[in-house]
């Protein structure tokens, strides 16, 4: 079995290495994008190409910088590595290109729903999947004597008997910092409810409802579990808190918990009890309340067509079935590439999925809408305001916004 | 000097100030005038990993006609200016008519971002400025009065609060405030309440900002008013110590009047830096209590969709802001040159 394993390995790893020598370019490619682990590995085995050069700006401020690289012309960066949020961006001021021809000429290893093609064209290549879901202390809610929580209800419960029995004083985290992450919580949580966030087939937004109000009442009586400085928590704040062992159940990123209790310094109760679930549904719902996400790249508009192709095959190489042949590339992400098995960190992302979870909106002005939350909510989260107040603050503030892009009139 | 002579000299710095100064201002108020061309939406079909869905897009073909017939967008005036992001008359107006009280209309004008944030900037910068002044004046006087081989040491430590940058100094304090951290649990205990959190309430986190703002900038005040205290006349010093003044008397009647002007001129510095607080928010993650108008430009330009216009407008409005605020001492300034001359 173990020489198998090793012949395995090694044939695959020849496989790479023949493949990554194949990879021949004729131009120059520079690649923007986030820094987390498996957008390394992309970026690293894009590089590996021969024939051009090959450069990589892989940072946590790529979205302020991939638009103003990709608009002038010709563009500082040919790729930009973007997620189902961020290539509104890029696509509302048209600075990506179709990418059909080259799928057709080089495009032979992609599966087809790593094409994201919109108006029946493909404009992005996805090569991972993420999603909020539940990570739970297995020790701690067998210690409360509850089962592990189907919807939001049973969290509050469980979070009631945890902090009754006097195990944690702060039992439920959350990324709740006021800003971005405040308000994807509450876009998880509105889609659990059954909500829509616009007038269909118009910019108007639509929020003060009465799925609207459940979701920031829902949101409140989670906050009275969590840490008081909830405000203040993203998820590498909220991450610290399971690790350090003061918090039992929170909906967190797969992409982070694969290597949530990896850290330095974890107990080894903390590790040991750590589990995986799939995301909540909440008030009945059977929609889960989260939000699906894909990462991938793509091709910038203005550059020329040497460059477009140099890029695209570079790519194409980087994100190659064989790189899962390392077990550590394996382990980063859930992994839209052929051959992927999934690892047992990956089970969340994939019940998200296989439960009918709503992928994040790819509309014009979700962002601004997005903006508005994170900026607007925080007062009803302190108590100051009245959710109705805090839905129709945020209607007002998304609303200048968007007469300013020229989406309302 | 002759003017001919002024005028080489100061070429090359009008130049400069020209380009990197004027020129940037001119540019964002245009930006600010002008917003993005109306989007022109259409509904397609998208697929991916997840299946495929109806979504709205903008038509580039549609909209990429518009852009070259007016590259600098949609003229709009002062409509930004006015907007509920910026001055929020319409929504100002509205709240005058619907509130019963006088209450109600200030609470609904603080719930409106540009309000809130001036609440937020004006207070930390009236409490902060005169304090840190005070601050470092009282340090000044005593290290003056220290002995000379003491003074070196004393001087780098008081200056070590300006040195640390501000994100990283107010990350420090961020963390030491924690409720679990040592300031944090110290407060707890003080208090006598286990539960107090300063990062969850916002008048603490006020607190916590102020202190944060005159302790980093005290030694500032510090090092000017020491400087101005090696240039103290002595023998008037002298003469009233003749005459019996007490310490405080020599103090409030020679050495105050004797660095007024320095006072002036760190005044008017801090008043310009504190009005545009920004890192302090940023390190203390204190936007759920506390805002300002160079984080509303933040969170404009950082947002996944940006907006520019508004950006540029809440820049014009720190500009203004900043001129208001100067105002009286320049025109002190003014005054007191025109006496001299």
């Amino acid at each position: 079995m173990y020489f198998k394993r090793i012949a395995v390995a090694g044939a695959l790893s020849l496989l790479a290495s023949t493949s990554a020598y194949a990879c021949e370019i004729g131009a120059r490619v520079s690649i923007v994008g986030n820094e987390f682990p498996a957008i390394q590995t992309v970026g690293a085995a894009a590089q590996e190409c021969k024939g051009g050069e090959v450069s990589t700006n892989l940072t946590a401020d790529h979205q302020k910088i991939n638009l103003a690289g990709m608009s002038g012309n010709p563009a500082e960066y040919t790729s930009a590595i973007v997620a189902n949020s961020s290539i509104v961006a890029l696509m509302n001021e048209d600075v990506i290109r179709p990418l059909d021809d080259l799928v057709a000429k080089h495009g032979a290893g992609l599966k087809k729903n790593q094409l994201i093609t919109i108006n029946g064209k493909v404009m992005a290549v996805a090569f991972m999947a993420n999603a909020q879901h539940l990570v739970y202390r297995a020790d701690v809610l067998e210690k409360a004597g509850v089962e592990a929580p189907k919807t939001y209800e049973d969290m509050l419960e469980a979070a009631k008997k945890i902090r009754e029995m006097g195990i944690m004083e702060n039992p439920v985290g959350g990324a709740y910092k006021a800003g971005w992450n405040l308000a994807q919580e509450f876009n998880n949580m509105y889609i659990g409810h059954g909500g829509e966030f616009f007038k269909p087939g118009s910019a108007e937004v639509s929020i003060n409802n009465a799925q609207g109000v459940a979701t920031l009442n829902m949101m409140k009586s989670l906050s009275e579990y969590m840490n008081p400085d909830f405000l203040t928590h993203d998820s590498n704040a909220t991450n610290a808190e399971y690790r350090a062992g003061n918090v039992a159940l929170m909906n967190m990123w797969g992409s982070r918990a694969a290597t949530l209790s990896d850290a330095e310094g974890v107990s080894d109760e903390v590790k040991n009890g750590m589990a995986i679930a799939g995301p909540m549904t909440v008030a009945g719902g059977s929609t889960p309340a989260t939000t699906l996400w894909w990462d991938g790249w793509t091709v910038a508009k203005n550059i020329s067509d040497a460059e477009a192709e140099a890029t695209f095959i570079a790519l194409t190489n980087a994100i190659r079935p064989e790189i899962l042949a390392d077990e550590e590339v394996a382990k980063q992400a859930v992994w839209l590439i052929d051959g992927y098995e999934p690892t047992p960190a990956a089970v969340g992302v994939f019940d998200a999925a296989s439960a009918g979870s709503t992928p994040y909106p790819m509309v014009p002005y979700q962002g601004l809408l997005h903006t508005a939350l994170g900026a607007e909510l925080s007062d009803f989260m302190l108590g100051k305001e009245s959710a109705e107040q805090a839905l129709a603050d945020t209607e007002a503030a998304y609303t200048a916004a968007a007469k300013e892009k020229g989406f309302l009139n | 000097m002759k003017h001919k002579t002024f005028f080489w000299f100061f070429l090359p710095t009008g130049l400069a100030m020209l380009l990197f100064i004027a020129f940037p201002i001119v540019s964002v108020v245009i930006q600010s005038m002008y917003t993005p061309h109306d989007a022109v939406l259409i509904t397609v079909e998208n697929c991916g990993p997840f299946g495929c869905k109806q979504a709205t897009t903008i038509d580039q073909e549609a909209t990429a006609s518009l852009r070259a017939a007016e590259p600098l967008g949609k003229f709009v005036g002062t409509e930004i200016f006015t907007d509920r992001g910026h001055l929020a008359f319409g929504e100002i107006g509205a709240a005058w008519r619907g509130s019963e009280t006088m209450g109600v209309f200030f609470s609904s004008i603080y719930n409106l971002p540009f309000y809130r944030a001036m609440t937020f900037t004006l207070t930390f910068t009236f409490i902060s400025v005169p304090l840190l002044i005070i601050l470092g004046f009282i340090i000044a006087l005593a290290v003056n009065s220290l002995n000379r081989h003491l003074k070196g040491v004393v001087i780098f430590f008081s200056l070590l609060p300006m040195i640390v940058a501000p994100l990283v100094g107010s990350l420090v304090l961020y963390w030491m405030v924690d409720s679990r951290g040592v300031l944090g649990t110290f407060i707890q205990y003080l208090a006598n309440d286990p539960d107090l959190s300063m990062k969850a309430s916002t008048p603490l986190t006020w607190v916590m900002i102020i202190v944060y703002g005159i302790w980093h900038s005290a030694p500032f005040a510090f090092v000017v008013f020491y400087a101005g205290l090696q240039t103290l006349p002595q023998d008037q010093m002298e003469a009233a110590q003749i005459d019996g003044a007490s310490r405080w008397e020599q103090v409030r009647y020679v050495v105050i009047p004797h660095i007024m002007p320095l006072v002036t001129f760190v005044a008017l510095i801090q008043l310009m830096d504190k009005f545009r607080v920004f890192e302090e928010i940023i390190g203390f993650n204190a936007e759920a209590h506390a805002t300002s108008l160079s984080w509303m430009i933040l969170n404009d330009l950082s947002g996944e969709t940006q907006l520019l216009s508004s950006a540029a407008a809440t820049s014009v409005m720190t500009l203004v802001g900043v001129a208001i605020l100067l105002s009286p001492v320049l025109v002190r300034t003014w005054r007191d040159f025109q006496e001299k001359t």
